[in-house]
């Protein structure tokens, strides 16, 4: 099991290291630079700036530079919060983003392993198909979308729940917890009805069936065991998608998460910013990763059996 | 009185495509303290019918048209499901076909085995392990404490269907319905399986149906028959009756298709095709450092033109055998020359020339073929790959295949999964030929297949070794079958070769005992 994991880990480092520098490149081969504004600036501020921050070095020290910095896990200063460093953004913007993550997957869990398993229990049929339609339009419905109608309705016309902020008012953190987690609700609840399906489709079922256990029993003792493991795998990347994903949902609601300052650190070509960003990410991504498919390892016995005795 | 009266029962299934019945107007009983068997192929409705009574067919589609089905005085097809479920799995317990797939792979033994009794309120958890425990032991298997805490894929399918024999029996029912509860095992272990039954049977008094395609195992088992053919009783009696008085043709043809008949002769004076020295094929495991040794020095040849039959258990090592022959599995160490070519030393290029000449027949004809093409595609891609005919001619090659091994011209743009295991077996058989091969591997190629449809396929692979003077490799742990169609047999055990020589000499007078044995559990030896 544990050589499993370390082997897992080394091979993250590999696609960590290409996503940094594939990044760093990126952003420095767009046009524009972090202090190109419509204002003309002194030239000499400008390369005084520049020399501040090490963008008159040529392109290959920089990016040792940057390096060797993120080895000691500094993500270096931002270039457009003066006197704030990367480590100190992230660090302010991730407690709330990833609360709402956090909220959002449950609330996907939630409704999409129920739906999923309620339409496979009787497949084929009005229990199966509305709510496979409805989360046919969770995924087709993105979230710039869903958002601002759930804010209308909710909001709104019905002034149930507050329209912004996050954890200002009571239940203002209802409405962007749901527009995040909608669309995976409905894919987890694609995947729990065919992981059910096929579960529910095995001779072993009968054979539970055949025993004399009630239908509740079947399903809950003998099918969701099975059933279930694909919908686990997903939760790794589902919750690095909702993290990596927030931001659009941050927008419409005003959250001060991560997903804002990422975004806006593109548009202001704030390139420690972005970098340190995707760093951090795509880490928590292989890292998220990595936990799932060890979940659903250890839930298959006969690959627990395997790390056990292999490893 | 009849334990189980079973009376003009009819089931059919409702579908968008029409309405075919199952089973129609059926009457059998089972006794107290005997074994009723019901035969018949698969589609013949032996299995419905006993499904039908306990509620076990999903309805709709299923509907159940008439009958009674009395037990222990109650009308069973008149119980509300909540009634049948307390009879479920108490007095009545099934065990299945396939011990593989019917235990809960992700539940531990001891969980799954202890269950109808908590279901049913006879006991409780710690009376109830108990039971199991010693259940467990009751039908062999070794250190049945430990047995409890195993995962199923821990045993091996034999020891499988003693776990579901023990579940089965945990409630003490008083009737035990058995669906082909040895199809699905070797030849060996089904004679255990089979013994295990009877003398539990014995022990306890209950009444068995036990439903088979196979005739020798219910006659080996059975105090009546009732055969069954697409959905009606034909012909019911003892096995006596069935074995020397049959009336009905159905059971006159069941009867004629057990594999019995003599060997062919040998024929001399023909040339190595195939040579094998010293083979050894290994694979690493995962929980030793010894490597698991499938194939351990084996050296044998096969003559231009002959069936040689391989025989053995599952994990003799006689399928990694095949493979290894075709360089489809790459060997530890020794030689293998086909016509004069070392097949072990051949790079990718002269590999692929050389698998024009030699091809495989796999045991699962649905696992083999693609889902996703069609018959034309399946037999058109060999023989581009291997530029055997040009695009012209492509379609009077297929239309010849197909003839060859008795297709229908029709089905060329159907997909596997409208076929029946008999026609997709034909489809894989043609695939095979499709390079016109001189030397073919069939690893099992009837097992998975009906006794009727078994013969069949027999007869065809005959024909063609005839007309194309084919050289075979006929691997099967069915010694019936093997007896049927080769020429020579050769006899794995736990990787080594026991035995080789002429087919009657190897059936009339073996010479090791792992032989000998073998030969001892052949079903239906007692009645036929």
């Amino acid at each position: 099991m544990l050589r499993f994991i370390f082997w897992r880990l080394l091979q993250a480092i590999p696609v960590i290291f290409v996503v940094i520098t594939a990044t760093f490149f990126l952003v420095r081969s767009a046009p524009g630079g972090p202090f190109d504004s419509e204002k003309a600036v002194l030239p000499e501020v400008k390369r005084a700036l520049e020399a501040q921050y090490k963008l008159d070095l040529p392109l290959h020290e920089q990016y040792i530079a940057y390096l060797g910095d993120l080895s000691n896990g500094n993500l270096g200063p931002s270039f457009k919060y003066p006197g704030r460093s990367v480590n100190e953004i992230l660090g302010s913007g991730l407690p709330v983003t990833a609360e709402l993550g956090l909220y959002a997957l449950s609330f996907a869990l939630l409704i999409g392993v129920l739906a999923g398993v309620f339409a496979a229990l009787r497949p084929n049929t009005r229990q199966d198909y509305i709510p496979m339609g409805m989360a046919m339009i969770g995924i087709c419905m993105p979230s710039f979308l869903l958002g601002p109608l759930l804010l209308l309705i909710f909001g709104i016309y019905l002034d149930w729940l507050p329209i912004a902020g996050w954890g200002d008012l009571p239940g203002d953190k209802i409405l962007p917890s749901i527009t995040l987690g909608s669309a995976y609700a409905a894919y987890i609840a694609r995947l729990s009805r065919a992981g059910m399906l096929e579960i529910l489709s095995q001779d072993y079922i009968r054979t539970a069936r055949a025993k004399g256990l009630p239908e509740w029993r079947v399903v809950i003792q003998h099918a969701l065991r099975g059933g279930l493991i694909p919908v686990i795998a997903f939760l790794g990347p589902a919750f690095a998608g909702l993290l990596a994903g927030s931001f659009v949902v941050e927008t419409i609601f005003q959250i001060p998460g991560l997903g804002r300052f990422y975004v806006q650190a593109a548009f202001n070509r704030d390139y420690t910013m972005i970098l340190g960003t995707t760093v951090f990410l795509s880490t928590l991504i292989v890292f998220f990763n990595l936990i799932s498919d060890v979940i659903a390892a250890w839930l298959n016995p006969r690959l627990r059996a395997q790390f056990k005795g292999g490893a | 009185m009849s334990l189980l009266n079973v009376n003009d029962l009819s089931v059919s299934f409702v579908t968008r495509n029409g309405t075919t019945e199952a089973v129609k107007n059926v009457n059998f009983t089972v006794e107290p303290k005997s074994i009723t068997g019901i035969i018949g192929e698969s589609g013949s409705g032996k299995s419905v019918s006993c499904y039908a009574l306990l509620g076990l067919i999903p309805q709709p589609p299923g509907r159940i048209d008439s009958g009674t089905a009395e037990f222990n005085g109650r009308d069973l097809l008149a119980l509300s499901q909540r009634e049948l479920r307390s009879i479920r799995g108490s007095d009545v317990a099934m065990i299945f076909q396939d011990p593989m797939t019917c235990l809960n792979p992700y539940m531990r033994i001891g969980e799954q085995l202890v269950e109808p009794l908590l279901v049913h309120g006879v006991a409780n958890k710690e009376a109830a392990t108990l039971r199991a425990i010693e259940l467990l032991d009751e039908v062999g298997i070794q250190n049945p404490e430990a047995a409890m805490r195993a995962y199923p894929f821990e045993f091996s399918g034999g020891m499988r269907q003693r776990v579901m024999i023990a579940m089965a029996l945990i409630t003490e029912p008083k009737l035990l319905i058995a669906d082909e509860p040895t199809t699905a095992l070797d030849v060996t272990i089904q004679a255990q399986i089979l013994r295990l039954i009877k003398s539990l049977q014995e022990k306890r008094d209950i009444g068995v149906l036990f439903i088979s395609h196979d005739l020798a195992v219910v006659s080996d088992i059975a105090d009546h028959i009732v055969v069954m053919e697409k959905g009606l009783v034909v012909e019911q009696g003892t096995p006596a009756d069935i074995f020397t008085n049959a009336q009905h043709p159905y059971t006159q043809k069941l009867l004629a298709a057990i594999p019995n008949g003599a060997p062919p002769e040998p024929e001399n004076g023909r040339d190595t095709l195939i040579t094998a020295s010293n083979l050894k094929t290994y694979f690493t495991s995962e929980n030793s450092d010894e490597p698991v040794k499938a194939v351990d020095d084996v050296s044998l040849s096969i003559q231009r033109g002959e069936v040689l039959g391989l025989v053995g258990e599952s994990g003799s090592g006689k399928s990694t055998f095949g493979r290894s022959l075709l360089r489809l599995t790459p060997i530890t160490d020794g030689q293998i020359s086909f016509d004069g070519i070392d097949v072990g030393g051949l790079d990718r290029n002269n590999l692929k020339a050389l698998r024009r000449r030699m091809q495989m027949i796999f045991q699962d004809p649905y696992a083999s073929l693609n889902p996703r093409m069609t018959v034309y595609d399946t037999l058109t891609e060999p023989l581009l790959l291997h530029k055997i005919v040009a695009r012209a001619g492509l379609d009077a090659a297929i239309r010849e295949l197909m003839d060859n091994v008795g297709l229908a011209r029709g089905f060329a743009k159907k997909y596997p999964h409208e076929f029946s295991g008999g026609q997709r077996q034909r489809i894989a058989i043609g695939r095979a030929l499709a390079t016109k091969p001189e030397f073919i591997v069939a690893d099992e190629p009837v097992s998975a297949l009906d006794v009727t449809i078994q013969a069949q396929i027999l007869d065809l692979l005959k024909d063609l070794k005839d007309e194309c003077g084919l050289t075979m490799l006929f691997v099967s742990h069915d010694l019936a079958v093997i007896r049927q169609i080769a020429d020579r047999v050769a006899v794995l055990y736990r990787g080594k070769l026991e035995e080789v020589g002429n087919t009657s000499n190897v059936f009339n007078s073996p010479q090791s005992d792992y032989t000998q044995r073998l030969l001892a559990a052949i079903p239906g030896k007692s009645a036929a």
